[in-house]
């Protein structure tokens, strides 16, 4: 029994890495795609039909070229610091709830790799870990460009945790779990108690404030623009990874990617139901299969998956680079009133409808 | 030994280890890199205790916001040997008192308790988030809250003091 599921949770694993690699090689296609959708031109189009090969030829050269290693540089912190981004992406995903149990006579499939009581504070966690890599590895550079980079990566991530973390407040005052697998289950209910809205009651529209919280606090946390500001080609020659080379560079931007599919699985998870989707009670009634729901589901999750992945591009390509002091402004003079004031008001409303006594 | 206590060995050995290098190393930027690493052997520790709880908010509060924060400081004041002020003679005697004193106090505040009569937990489950809230929320409400209250009165105004002065 043991080693049985030793065997079943090192197979999850593997699929879960597998899944978030080749999505986060795609996405790169995907990205470029649509800025040559955005900026009315073709985008790669020559390695295999519609381009699909270009993210294994972008693989190969990136293995290929030289490696170059800064003569005053620190070598061990210097490929610590794309290894350590990669690691922070990939552990992520152990907590994520991909979706209901598989039922195969009497043994039962977790989709989800662990259910630790304080998931969603793991992910909080790994989130804040997430800068070292750019810190130790613009450090070890020894360039003065790649430490503004990290300079900036640090305070910018430190201050929109803050904003991030008490936006998760709130929303752990609705959902009264730190499990990600029960804050999943807990939006299978009605939207409002409204008939028919079975597997609506998504947090997004109990807590809609703290979700607009999180989406930007997430921007910010993952690097991308308009808060790309430790990466700026303009001013400081591309950022932190300035003196990365080959595939040290590759592994910086394969951790962006794979953050960019394991936040957009966070927040899916958080505020949009997870694997729940409107009509699966009505299914379950009709007596369709447990398994081919979990399959539905999956899909579901996965198609919310997609929205957010497809958000980050669509952002990416609309809004230009804040600047500096406004990104900072935007951080502690907006978003953590905001953030304090929406959990003070949703105590005051949980209060008045009877949710707390 | 069973798996719990060569996990508690390991990672007690490599927590000292750790923690003595963060004393030894040159490069003040390793320090704080192997204090960081310390921090990690003692939530380790934790989950060991099943305080996950704990475990979890020492990475994120420690490892994720006050080393970086650490890291950030001594990046910046690019620390060497020849720009590190030498120390006189009597700063070092007076450093040697003081951390002899410092341990005399610990060896005999270890010396005395008793070892025999250990604290038994009376609920295993005690680390977790739900028992611990009960805790914090039930038997000790006000200290609580007077907590949280200062620690948002000291972010207020660590805002204000970096807002920008307007003339």
């Amino acid at each position: 029994m043991e080693s049985a599921l030793i065997i079943e949770k090192f197979i999850l694993i593997t699929v879960v890495l597998v899944v978030s690699l080749v999505v986060a090689m795609y996405m790169t296609l995907v990205e470029r795609k649509f800025a040559g959708f955005f900026q009315d031109r073709l985008g790669p189009n020559r390695a295999g039909p519609f381009g699909i090969l270009q993210p294994l030829a972008d693989g190969v050269k990136l293995f290929t070229k030289e490696e170059i290693l800064p003569a005053n540089a620190n070598k061990l912190l210097f490929i610590m610091g794309p290894s350590l981004a990669m690691f922070t992406a990939t552990i992520s995903s152990a907590v994520i709830p991909w979706g209901r149990d598989l039922v195969f006579g009497d043994k039962v499939i977790s989709l989800q790799v662990t259910d630790i009581n304080v998931g969603l504070l793991y992910i909080f966690g790994v989130v804040s870990l997430g800068v070292y890599g750019m810190m130790i590895g613009g450090w070890a550079s020894n360039n003065k460009y790649s430490l503004m980079g990290t300079i900036r990566a640090a305070s910018q991530s430190i201050s929109y945790e803050i904003a991030m973390g008490m936006a998760i407040i709130a929303l752990l005052m609705v959902t009264g779990t730190l499990s990600m697998r029960g804050i999943v289950d807990g939006q299978a209910s009605t939207l409002y108690g409204l008939k028919g809205t079975e597997g609506l009651g998504w947090n997004v529209f109990y807590q809609p404030v703290a979700f607009l919280i999180y989406l930007i606090c997430m921007f910010a946390e993952c690097n991308r623009t308009p808060f790309d500001l430790p990466e700026c080609e303009s001013e400081l020659v591309a950022g932190y990874h300035t003196e990365h080379s080959s595939m040290k560079l590759g592994f910086y931007l394969f951790a962006e990617y794979i953050n960019m599919f394991v936040s957009s699985a966070v927040i899916s998870a958080l505020f949009f139901g997870g694997y729940n989707f409107p009509g699966q009670e009505a299914l379950v009634n009709a007596g369709v299969a447990s398994n081919v729901i979990t399959i539905l589901g999956l899909l579901a999750f996965f198609l919310k998956i997609g929205f957010f992945l497809f958000f980050f591009v669509w952002v990416r390509w609309t809004i230009p680079r804040f600047r500096y002091d406004q990104l900072m402004r935007l951080g502690w003079n907006m978003l953590v009133p905001l953030a304090i004031a929406n959990i003070g008001i949703t105590g005051i409303v949980m209060y008045l409808t009877g949710h707390i006594n | 030994m069973t798996v719990t206590q060569s996990l508690f060995y390991f990672l007690a050995f490599v927590a000292i280890f750790s923690s003595l290098l963060v004393v030894l190393a040159k490069n003040p930027i390793h320090s704080v890199l192997y204090l960081i690493l310390t921090f990690f052997t003692l939530t380790g520790e934790y989950i060991l205790l099943n305080a996950q709880f704990v475990g979890i908010v020492n990475i994120i509060v420690y490892a994720g916001a006050i080393m970086v924060l650490f890291l950030f400081v001594i990046m910046l004041l690019n620390l060497n040997v020849q720009t590190e002020p030498q120390k006189t003679n009597l700063i070092k005697f007076i450093g040697i008192i003081t951390g002899g004193i410092g341990l005399v106090v610990l060896t005999g505040s270890l010396k005395a308790s008793d070892p025999s009569n250990l604290v038994v937990i009376q609920n295993v489950d005690m680390g977790l988030v739900k028992n611990l809230g009960k805790v914090l929320f039930k038997d000790f409400l006000l200290p609580f809250e007077i907590v949280s209250i200062l620690f948002l009165s000291a972010m207020v105004g660590a805002v204000l003091l970096a807002r920008k002065e307007t003339k």
